[in-house]
């Protein structure tokens, strides 16, 4: 799980791969000849860049005919925010529930 | 209208069994997704989604193929839509690598820009990665306290509309 993580971040430390992942989340299911059209870069440096992404399941590739499909893949970055940011939710989410909690006892208490 | 797919994958530390009967048993689907998800998942059989939160039906649709362990199709649209072009499909497939399991979910035939695709989108990375805690960690995600599941939000939207 950490190592999953560790490839997730340095995949995401590079601007160039980010703009990668912004370009599948406008228009999801890419080839590479379409990636490269879009982008400045040399179709190795591309080439290199979604591998990995791959790597990092941040993108998936799907054979289609001759061509590969490439796909955003966000389950290890909802995984992140699960393990980072949803646990520093709890706390306000119980509170809103002891909140709601209280209200409905005091409804209940007025009937 | 254009259509547009998605394609999430997952690997979970499990077996592909265990996987399998995660995404197949209304028991565990409640506990992870928030939602019982009710078939005898065989091709042909209709299946369907109620939601924990309020025991509403909120998706359902028809097993298009199924191969247990390794593979499931079905269609996938609202109680209330019964136009083909409302229908969208999701697959799952599942691999297994080594000591894990690679899970695949391809949802397509989703009309570009709709509600329905919004809504999935923001769904099944929740769903994926509750299943993965719920079966390697036994607990799944507190995120359902906030998104009970995804059908949900559809189904509230399309309340509030037909309410107004």
């Amino acid at each position: 799980m950490v190592e999953d993580a560790n490839k997730v971040f340095k995949a995401l430390a590079d601007p160039s791969r980010r703009k990668l992942l912004d370009r599948l989340f406008e228009k999801n299911g890419q080839s590479l000849n379409e990636l490269c059209l879009q982008h400045d870069m040399s179709r190795q440096a591309v080439m290199k860049h979604l591998d990995l992404l791959e790597e990092a399941n941040l993108v998936v590739s799907i054979k289609q005919g001759r061509e590969k499909l490439h796909y955003l893949n966000p389950v290890p970055i909802q995984e992140i925010y699960s393990r980072w940011i949803g646990k520093f939710e709890q706390p306000r989410l119980q509170a809103l529930e002891n909140l709601k909690q209280a209200i409905e006892d005091r409804e209940n208490d007025k009937s | 209208m254009t259509k547009v797919e998605f394609v999430y994958t997952t690997y979970i530390k499990s077996t592909q069994q265990k996987v399998w009967d995660a995404l197949t048993t209304p028991e565990f689907t409640r506990q992870y997704w928030g939602c019982e998800l009710t078939s005898d998942w065989k091709k042909g059989s209709s299946w369907h989604s109620v939601r924990n939160a309020d025991g509403q039906t909120n998706m359902i649709g028809k097993v298009l193929e199924s191969s247990p362990i390794d593979e499931l199709s079905f269609s996938w649209h609202l109680p209330d839509s019964n136009q083909e072009s409302d229908q969208s499909r999701v697959t799952y497939k599942l691999e297994t690598i080594a000591d894990t399991v690679k899970l695949m979910v391809i949802h397509d035939k989703l009309e570009s820009g709709s509600t329905m695709a919004t809504n999935i989108s923001q769904g099944w990375p929740l769903v994926l990665s509750s299943l993965k805690s719920f079966l390697e960690t036994g607990t799944a995600l507190d995120v359902w306290s906030l998104k009970p599941c995804i059908a949900a939000s559809t189904q509230t939207k399309q309340e509030k509309v037909g309410a107004k």
